[in-house]
């Protein structure tokens, strides 16, 4: 009775395990098929070898990609740490005020920086009016990166302020009284704390940055292009399916070596979790 | 006797919001002592100890370390080191690594780091588990890397908060015992914060007994257990009769509507008092030759000895003896002069003593409620 | 917690000032006179009127609601289930290779997640000699796909909080198991449920780079629909579309907020000071 009871239960988990073959695994098998055939269905690997006309690309966006991410952290950890020391209803209006453009559309939101940039923008005019400028700011590598800074920050304030909050205040107090002064507690007892945190915001911000299309269209203007917008072209302009699914599995690889080398750098989340199961 | 003071802790007053935590404390604390802050949950002995560490600012009073007033020293300053209640070890470093802690902030040598952590981990009966994983660890075993961590800095004194409250019975015991002998074995100051008069008797040179924000006492564990100052300190500590009294003339005094012969003197003639029995201290006698009579209305058997319930004229009084009497059966009590205790009056008088509504049940609800 | 120094105020203001400042400018130019994109020129709410005025932004509008609809209720569903059954599971290789194989969607960059189902559509479309196969469906399912781990994730960590003799007691008083499910199990996992459905339907709403691969023009959602406007040039319009969403999110959130410290109060009144 109780047998066949947890085996419908694990039963359950069917239709999800059957769709995820369908639309995850066979998608995924699909990008290296094609990446490995011609336009005819022949195996072949012109596709493969073309990859290396795009390699400054490829490190131009990786490149981006890390300027990006630095910056996020540098912004988001000071700030995340603010916010969990500040009053628990001031926390959860800043939580707030962080997320919510995480939800407005972020092709309108893009496109205004393009308002604000722009030669004639509104930060130049601004800047005409103290007489400094006008400053050439949009279509360079510095609006992109701004645009991804912009975009994905959020990803990197909150993943770091929910392990800061749940920084045990003990922790610190143990340290104090081991003779350690306000540096040594940041950086043998925050810091160390939260790194899961700062590990999971920085795959949020880079992978994204990374893969990013639309940002660099709008605000590198065609100066700046981008391992994702050489992917969009195949698809969507020059019907390359082949060429494009090669470009995408390089992506696919190249983000999970990085995501694993971030991981070398010590993800005690699951350790934690283990600890807090037996807490 | 003042030389050997190592904290000395003047007229020392807080307040949270509108709660006032500490009300004038002083005391003071010898060179290498166990003292132990004992009472029950609320009475500021936590408060106590983390104003010792540090970690609060009394609004009024002095701390002073060595004839020196620390007010305002921050805790990383301070020649002190703490257990916490919940051990408050780094997760995220091995065991090895939690012990090297403070000794890498002294940016001691990676060889004499080496030397004290494995002396630690002997001391704690740790050995070859250098590099284990904090969550790896029994409770037992975490309380020892915490107390080794502490001690590895090499503190003049050492305060620990319930440092035994989250293991269980046994566990609890050996501690004890392992914590004493360390104690002895490096000869520093523990100054040990429990809710368990057991606990705080059993280890302990001296015993503060707090209640309220207020020292209730301060003695020797006997000293403590056999003339304990109020009604508060009889009750907690141990079981006892506590008797609405009056004290004759010296060495003689009455209660129960009999009277007694005593040791205590310095009272007033006729002044009221409070009268502490111990339940070991009584001995049954048949009716006839007994100084008090009663009818025994419950029996529980305890192992060593049955606990029993006697009504004496409406008092419910509480009984030890190893002789089994059954209930409703009419006995008779016989009292010794030393095993009277005779207590000025206080606010606490009338509030204890009386076993009428007792059960073990009803106590271990109290120890749970406690214990939250 | 202690009073913010006027350093933190400033550098929280400084943060707050670049996330919205692009956002309260589409705001302000919703309400432009002319069409221009940054320059403003006098007050009006030509812009609002025009919003609804226009058949392709509120068709675009539709689909987008019975998209996010759909598809969030489908994951909703399937995940909730499919949690039950992975909570069941002991900890083992079939496990661990069906929550990675779940997790996918979530690490995978947006637009490989999006290629490798256009993919798959394109390769059934041709098999099956469908012309023009990218429309409502292949939409539908690569939303569910990407929503999926987001509702389990919100459902598992509820599940395993969930005392298992409380679904054994509930059928030792008689309780057949499906309806001890129902009875016991499922009302203490229905905040992780909700918490699921809202977040799959968020990022339905939102979602535009997996879309922008699987969609064709028969079915065109609003973030699509922005995207080619944004290819020429914006109506003022969608600034202010913007703004109303702006106004629906903060609302939404406010009231979210309002009931949330309610319960917390509610919950404080129980608990007492410690020593």
């Amino acid at each position: 009775m109780n047998k066949k009871n947890s085996l419908m239960q694990k039963l359950c988990a069917a239709p999800h395990i059957v769709w995820s073959v369908i639309f995850i695994v066979v998608p995924l098998a699909m990008v290296v098929y094609y990446a490995l055939t011609d336009n005819n269905g022949n195996f072949s690997t012109v596709n493969i070898e073309r990859l290396g006309d795009y390699t400054t690309t490829f490190l131009r966006s990786i490149w981006l990609g890390i300027i990006a991410t630095v910056i996020c952290l540098v912004i988001a950890y000071p700030l995340a740490y603010i916010i969990s020391q500040s009053k628990l209803r001031v926390q959860s209006t800043m939580v707030m005020l962080i997320m919510i453009p995480m939800w407005m559309n972020f092709l309108l939101r893009t496109y205004s920086w393009m308002a604000l940039l722009e030669d004639s923008g509104v930060i130049n005019t601004l800047l005409g009016y103290i007489g400094i400028g006008p400053f050439k700011m949009i279509n360079t590598q510095g609006a992109v990166v701004l645009g991804m800074v912009y975009n994905f920050l959020p990803f990197m304030v909150l993943p770091i302020y929910s392990v800061m909050v749940k920084l045990d205040k003990n922790l610190v107090e143990a340290a104090q009284d081991l003779g350690a002064n306000k540096i040594n507690v940041f950086s043998k007892v925050i810091f160390p704390s939260t790194l899961s945190g700062v590990v999971s915001g920085i795959t949020m911000v880079f992978v994204p940055s990374v893969s990013t299309f639309y940002i660099s269209q709008k605000l590198g203007g065609g100066n700046v292009v981008l391992i994702g917008d050489i992917i969009e072209m195949q698809f969507q302009v020059s019907n390359n399916f082949h060429f494009g699914a090669a470009l995408s599995l390089v992506l696919m690889i190249l983000i999970l070596i990085c995501m694993a080398v971030m991981n070398k750098f010590g993800d005690p989340e699951a350790d934690e979790a283990a600890g807090g199961v037996i807490l | 006797m003042k030389d050997n003071i190592i904290i000395d802790l003047k007229n020392i007053s807080i307040k949270f919001g509108d709660n006032q935590i500490l009300d004038n404390l002083s005391m003071y604390i010898r060179d290498k002592e166990f003292i132990t802050l004992l009472g029950p949950s609320g009475c500021g002995k936590t408060t106590t100890l983390r104003i010792i560490a540090g970690f609060l600012e009394p609004d009024s009073g002095e701390v002073i370390f060595e004839n020196k007033v620390i007010n305002g020293v921050p805790p990383y300053k301070r020649q002190v080191n703490t257990i916490f209640q919940r051990y408050a070890l780094f997760p995220y470093l091995n065991v090895y690594e939690n012990i090297a802690f403070g000794l890498r902030i002294k940016k001691m040598k990676e060889a004499e780091i080496k030397k004290t952590v494995t002396e630690m981990l002997e001391l704690v009966n740790l050995k070859g588990f250098e590099r284990r994983n904090i969550n790896s660890l029994s409770g037992g075993q975490q309380q020892r890397v915490a107390i080794a961590r502490a001690i590895a800095v090499k503190p003049r004194v050492l305060l620990l908060d319930e440092p035994l409250g989250a293991l269980d019975l046994k566990l609890r015991k050996d501690m004890q015992v392992e914590l004493k002998n360390i104690q002895k074995r490096l000869g520093i100051t523990f100054i040990y914060v429990t809710h368990d008069q057991e606990e705080a008797l059993s280890m302990s040179d001296t015993v503060v007994v707090m209640d309220g924000g207020v020292i209730q006492q301060i003695g020797t564990p006997q000293d403590i257990y056999n003339e304990p100052k109020n009604a508060f300190v009889a009750d907690f500590i141990g079981e006892s009769n506590i008797l609405d009294g009056k004290m004759l003339e010296d060495f003689k005094c009455s209660f129960s509507g009999a009277e007694f012969q005593c040791l205590d003197k310095g009272f007033g003639n006729g002044e009221s008092v409070d009268v502490v029995v111990r339940p070991e201290d009584v001995d049954i006698v048949p009716p006839e030759n007994g100084i008090l009579t009663g009818v025994v209305t419950s029996v529980t058997f305890k192992g060593v000895h049955f606990e029993i319930i006697v009504d004496i004229g409406g008092f419910k009084w509480m009984i030890q003896t190893t002789d089994y009497e059954p209930v409703g059966k009419k006995i008779g009590l016989y009292i010794e002069p030393d095993a009277i205790h005779i207590m000025k009056k206080s606010k606490y008088s009338g509030l204890y003593g009386d076993y009428s509504s007792f059960s073990d049940e009803l106590e271990h609800l109290s120890d749970i409620v406690e214990e939250e | 917690m202690t009073k913010m120094k006027p350093a933190s105020k400033i550098y929280i203001a400084l943060v707050l000032i670049f996330l919205y400042l692009p956002i309260f400018m589409l705001m302000i130019l919703s309400f432009n006179g002319s069409n221009s994109t940054s320059v403003m020129n006098g007050v009006s709410l030509k812009w609002y009127v025009e919003l609804f005025r226009s058949e392709a932004t509120m068709n675009a509008l539709y689909n987008t609601l019975v998209l996010a609809v759909t598809s969030s209720l489908t994951a909703t569903v399937i995940g909730t289930v499919a949690a039950v059954g992975i909570d069941k599971m002991k900890k083992g290789f079939a496990k661990t290779m069906i929550t990675t194989v779940t997790n996918i969607p979530m690490m995978n960059p947006e637009i490989v997640t999006g290629v490798s189902l256009m993919l798959l559509f394109v390769f059934i479309g041709s098999i099956l000699k469908i012309n023009g196969v990218l429309g409502f469906w292949t939409l539908f399912i690569a939303h569910v796909t990407f929503s999926l781990p987001y509702v389990i994730l919100n459902v598992l960590p509820k599940l395993s909080q969930v005392d298992p003799n409380l679904a054994q007691a509930a059928q030792d008083l008689g309780c057949p198991p499906v309806k001890a499910f129902f009875k016991v199990v499922f009302p203490s996992i229905l905040p992780g449920i909700f918490a699921g459905l809202i977040m799959a339907f968020t990022l339905s709403l939102d979602d535009f780079i997996i879309s922008y691969f699987v969609s064709g023009p028969k079915f065109q959602t609003l973030p699509i629909y922005i995207f080619s406007m944004t290819k020429k040039r914006v109506t003022p319009d969608m600034y202010a579309l913007f703004t109303l969403m702006f106004i629906a999110i903060l609302v939404l959130l406010i009231l979210v907020n309002v009931f949330q410290s309610k319960g917390e109060k509610k919950a404080k009144k129980g608990g007492a000071r410690n020593d």
